[in-house]
């Protein structure tokens, strides 16, 4: 055996960063393939991690309910985050307002491992996102389409979730918004380089991540989906169209087996190639959630527009 | 050669991208007739609570065991390290339990506490390694086949056991294939 480093060595030469953009996209990189669970208590959260999610989003309404009881929906209340955190080991992340960086502030002092600026609260700021940059706890936000993704990549998001829309048990809009960011993904690739400026100035998006998205062919950050799935097959579908993995907001615990049902999500996103799977997966699941029609709700109840 | 990352969750990709910068034929292992495939195997990070889960759900925790024990060199990342360990403190999760060591889970802290690092990685000493260590695990307990091969402030973050290797940091995010490069070197004693 060779004698092992010693400490003394190691001291004089490490240097060490903490919250650095690899350590922000990595946490997002390791979350891949899997599934970020709604919960809405500590008991949830166990059953949850018991059924295999990466991780879960902790708050007091799922979306399904924030559309039922209406009025202003915010951050959750610290003690109940904090009360899901001491129950699960898996990384928790909970939802703070478009542009409230207070409550981000405040859901960074609880140590919450990601902070989903969210479209499903009420915003708060109707011009501005919040600079996420400026905080140590990765972001993810929601995108309807490039150009919206671009700019909170440009503004310090770690992660891209389609927006979909949350609370309907819809997949119609997390498909239209999946397509359109894989589309223009496609369409930067393949353009020629002369022609990025213009592209960016249409899309409103951060030249230089334009040019990344050009020269990588995917997005700069990992893209998620999230809003609407409520079956293993809805969770399949968007790994196909190039999800990297799903969020599974009200699908859950609004179904009538949420053990089962959340136990073959987990397993439809490792196994979304294989139909054998899916099909033994996908037997006897009991009622999924109570679902709405996209194209019945009123403007003012989309919660996909909101963001600019 | 050939080998095989487990993809069942995780940063697979990176790991996947960081072999075929090295010119070594590489493979997705989803499924149990996956293995037969692959000469090693390498366990990436992600949730090791959600990979533990799946690989007993769909049987590859005991294929996996039965190619160890017939010398199939594994490497596994942080997440991969956890599922290695034999004892993991406070839990009783799915694991394959190869390697006669203790792990803590989450050993710095939350997320906001992971970090990068140079560290010194035994095999080659030249030149530190930049470490990054997301929501990272440390190897507590080492039993007597143990090797350690890099410390942190006298934490263990990498060990090798025979043809068992395992790191708490993330080569596989950064441009460096050193870690990978002596990897390969433990497989090829075994072709």
């Amino acid at each position: 055996m060779t004698p092992s480093v010693s400490t003394s060595e190691q001291q004089s030469r490490y240097e060490v960063q903490k919250a650095t953009w690899r350590t922000k996209v990595g946490l997002a990189e390791m979350l891949r393939g899997g599934v970020i669970m709604d919960v809405v208590n500590a008991e949830q959260a166990r059953i949850a991690e018991e059924a295999g999610a990466v991780a879960v989003m902790a708050l007091e309404r799922v979306p399904a309910d924030i559309r039922r009881e209406g009025g202003v929906a915010r951050m959750s209340d610290p003690r109940m985050i904090e009360e899901i955190m001491h129950a699960v080991t898996i990384p928790v992340m909970a939802k703070c307002r478009i542009g409230h960086f207070a409550e981000a502030m405040i859901l960074e002092a609880l140590g919450v491992d990601f902070i989903d600026e969210s479209e499903v609260l009420t915003p708060a700021d109707e011009e501005h996102h919040v600079n996420k940059h400026a905080f140590k706890t990765p972001f993810v936000c929601g995108a309807r389409d490039l150009g919206e993704a671009l700019r909170r990549i440009g503004e310090g998001a770690a992660m891209i979730r389609t927006k979909g829309e949350a609370g309907t048990g819809n997949i119609v809009e997390a498909v239209r918004h999946m397509r359109a960011i894989m589309k223009d993904i496609r369409r930067i690739h393949s353009a020629p380089e002369d022609e990025l400026m213009a592209i960016a100035k249409q899309l409103q998006a951060p030249y230089d991540l334009v040019v990344e998205v050009h020269q990588t062919g995917r997005l700069p950050v990992p893209n998620f989906s999230a809003g609407g799935v409520a079956t293993p097959a809805d969770a399949a579908l968007m790994m196909w169209l190039g999800a990297e993995a799903v969020f599974v907001g009200s699908g859950i615990f609004k179904s009538s087996d949420p053990e089962r049902r959340a136990r073959a999500i987990v397993d439809a996103v490792t196994y979304y190639r294989d139909p054998e799977v899916l099909a033994e997966i996908s037997k006897g699941l009991g009622e999924a959630m109570p679902s709405l029609d996209v194209r019945k709700l009123a403007e003012e109840e989309l919660m996909a527009v909101r963001g600019w | 050669m050939r080998v095989g990352v487990l993809a069942l969750q995780g940063d697979f990709a990176e790991h996947l991208a960081t072999l075929a910068r090295l010119d070594v034929e590489a493979t997705e292992v989803r499924k149990v007739g996956d293995l037969a495939q692959v000469d090693a195997l390498i366990i990436p990070g992600g949730e090791s609570t959600t990979i533990g889960k799946l690989m007993a759900r769909y049987g590859l925790d005991e294929a996996i065991r039965a190619r160890a024990a017939q010398g199939m060199p594994i490497y596994g990342t942080c997440a991969g390290m956890i599922l290695l360990a034999k004892h993991i403190e406070g839990s009783d999760q799915p694991r394959l339990g190869l390697m006669d060591t203790t792990v803590r889970r989450n050993a710095f802290g939350r997320q906001i506490e992971s970090f990068e690092a140079d560290i010194l990685f035994r095999p080659t000493p030249d030149c530190p390694i930049r470490g990054v260590f997301i929501r990272a695990p440390i190897v507590s307990q080492i039993g007597d086949g143990v090797d350690t091969l890099s410390e942190l402030e006298g934490k263990i973050v990498a060990v090798q056991q025979g043809k068992l290797l395992a790191t708490a940091f993330h080569p596989e995010l950064t441009d460096d294939t050193r870690v990978h490069q002596y990897f390969l070197s433990l497989i090829s004693g075994t072709l």
